[in-house]
């Protein structure tokens, strides 16, 4: 990868994490398990580096089967993430 | 790179964005959760569609697998069981990128074509640090709060020196491998070291902190995918990764917040070890005891209540006979409302979905900070399976081990009824000011059950 590549991250990854801080403060106390349990479903997006790596070599290799585990396990955050905060966010009502 | 395939990310990534801006609404965060979702999709179905994978079934059964145990993971499990859960999933997504980012490195090493560059490399072995770190010491908090392993504090002398020496071998054998790359076993050590890590980090810090703990790992979980972008040199995984670490690191502030505690001090752990001494020397509590017609009594004629739930409440199940004691007092004009400290329940926020599930209005579930005032002016305040939360000695005793920690100030109501189990002690192992105060009866038994002895005679009143 060159600097510049580098570089470009880099700001993606300041200003990210400077919006994530604005917006998660504001967030009410209410709704912290949601948000964990939502940002369980979101740290799934490994699921794309997961799919890259299942897709890189052929039959047999660590690689292979090191990118199917990380399959496995970053769908199970991404389908049990959203579906246990959906669960949760339905019960909250207000009469 | 394929522009439709940025073009699909960026959309996830604005999706995960609009996502968590919807969550600052009760009302909209449903919907918020669905864009979340949707943006995933996308990012998923645009990743197949550029490899071409549509046709290799391993991929497919791999994704299956995943699917129907989150599915079925997701509907099963119970509300108290919540943390456990958040815990699990923080050790998977960062046994994902751990595992992503020795795949990428096992790959590129045996290729020609595809050399291992320093920023390749430097964003590997982070990734394989912090995925490693989350994985294991997310399991060991699984363990710890499902009652598998003791909540106690495991602690050994030289173990911070121990965990020191460790991170500074890691950044030894990291040397190693940026001088020669082929050479694996360099590798193995790094995997090992922040696996044992991950264990060591965790083991000393009590049961009671696991909130602060689960949030800290959840940041390590997104923290972990953010590095595992600059391997793969892909934006949305540093966009999705950021957002998931600042949201553990604003929650983990909160909880240190919330029990007066710097996260220094609750990574070096042992809290609650030495401290059980602390209130022996002084004279034991005398408590008034309150039987279950007169705590009737005492709601009929109240106009305002304040109830105090803690984790107590839910391991008694008592949440819904707590619900139809509202009932029966709001019948009566009685203004009813719950006081929800930031560390009730075993997680950020967790008490409030436990009310929730027992058909809790969230309008009725007042914060900290926007309640205390009024217990000054309530007639009666009911504690129930709170114990921490509600000690002056918070306020008023320098020589308490948990003076300092701001609580609710249900001692400054009328009355204070409190359901307890027998006179055991919080969390923290102190004994409890308020239960011998003048206006303080205790209301003993299994809180499900004298509750619906309560609600019983309420109804009978009516």
């Amino acid at each position: 990868m060159s600097v510049s590549a580098l570089i470009v991250l880099i700001y993606v990854l300041v200003l990210a994490s400077y919006l994530g801080f604005e917006l998660i403060s504001k967030v009410p106390p209410t709704l912290h398990t949601p948000l964990m349990s939502g940002s369980n479903a979101i740290s799934g997006i490994t699921i794309v580096g997961a799919l890259i790596a299942s897709n890189e070599m052929g039959y047999g290799t660590l690689s292979k089967w090191l990118g199917l585990l990380a399959l496995v396990l970053a769908t199970i955050n991404v389908v049990g993430g959203y579906a246990v905060t959906d669960r949760m966010l339905k019960m909250f009502k207000k009469k | 790179m394929n522009i439709g395939i940025q073009l699909a990310y960026l959309v996830a990534s604005v999706l995960f964005i609009l996502g968590i801006k919807y969550l600052g609404k009760t009302k909209d965060a449903r919907k918020g959760n669905v864009l979340s979702a949707v943006g995933m999709l996308i990012a998923i179905a645009a990743t197949l569609f550029t490899l071409e994978v549509f046709s290799l079934i391993e991929i497919g059964a791999a994704i299956l697998v995943g699917a129907a145990i989150g599915l079925y993971y997701s509907q099963k499990v119970a509300m108290t069981k919540i943390p456990e859960m958040v815990a699990l999933f923080n050790g998977f997504g960062g046994l994902a990128s751990f595992s992503v980012a020795l795949s990428d490195f096992f790959f590129k090493n045996a290729n020609e074509a595809t050399s291992l560059d320093a920023i390749n490399l430097t964003s590997i072995l982070l990734s394989v640090l912090i995925g490693g770190v989350t994985f294991t010491g997310s399991m060991v908090a699984y363990l710890k709060l499902d009652g598998k392993v003791s909540g106690q504090p495991i602690t050994f002398s030289g173990q911070h020196l121990l965990n020191l020496i460790l991170l500074l071998a890691f950044f030894a054998a990291a040397v190693l491998v940026f001088i020669d790359p082929s050479q694996e076993i360099y590798l193995y050590i790094l995997v090992g070291i922040a696996l044992l890590l991950g264990i060591l980090t965790v083991i000393p810090i009590g049961g009671a902190d696991m909130p602060v703990v689960i949030s800290l790992l959840n940041s390590y979980s997104g923290m972990a995918a953010c590095a595992t972008g600059f391997i793969l040199n892909n934006n949305v995984l540093i966009v999705a990764g950021s957002l998931v670490g600042a949201s553990g690191i604003i929650l983990t502030q909160i909880m240190c917040k919330a029990m007066n505690r710097s996260l220094m001090n609750v990574l070096l752990g042992g809290f609650g070890q030495t401290v059980a001494t602390g209130g022996a020397d002084g004279p034991a509590v005398v408590v008034k005891e309150i039987g279950v017609e007169e705590s009737a009594m005492l709601f009929d004629s109240a106009s305002s209540v304040i109830v105090v739930p803690g984790y107590g409440m839910a391991v008694a199940q008592a949440q819904h006979v707590v619900r139809e004691l509202m009932e029966q007092c709001e019948k009566r004009n009685i203004e009813f409302r719950f006081a929800i400290h930031p560390v009730a329940g075993r997680m950020p926020g967790h008490m409030n979905v436990l009310l929730a599930e027992a058909n809790i209005s969230y309008d009725k579930l007042i914060e900290m900070d926007d309640i205390n005032e009024d217990f000054a002016n309530t007639d009666l305040v009911f504690v129930v399976g709170a114990n921490d939360v509600v000690n002056p000695a918070a306020r008023t005793n320098p020589e308490s081990p948990i003076f300092g920690m701001p609580i609710l100030n249900a001692d400054k109501a009328r009355t204070v009824i409190v359901s307890k189990r027998s006179m055991g002690k919080g969390y923290a192992g102190v004994e409890n000011e308020l239960f011998g105060f003048s206006n303080c009866l205790m209301l003993f038994g299994d809180a499900k059950q004298t509750i619906t002895k309560v609600v019983g005679e309420l109804k009978d009143m009516a």
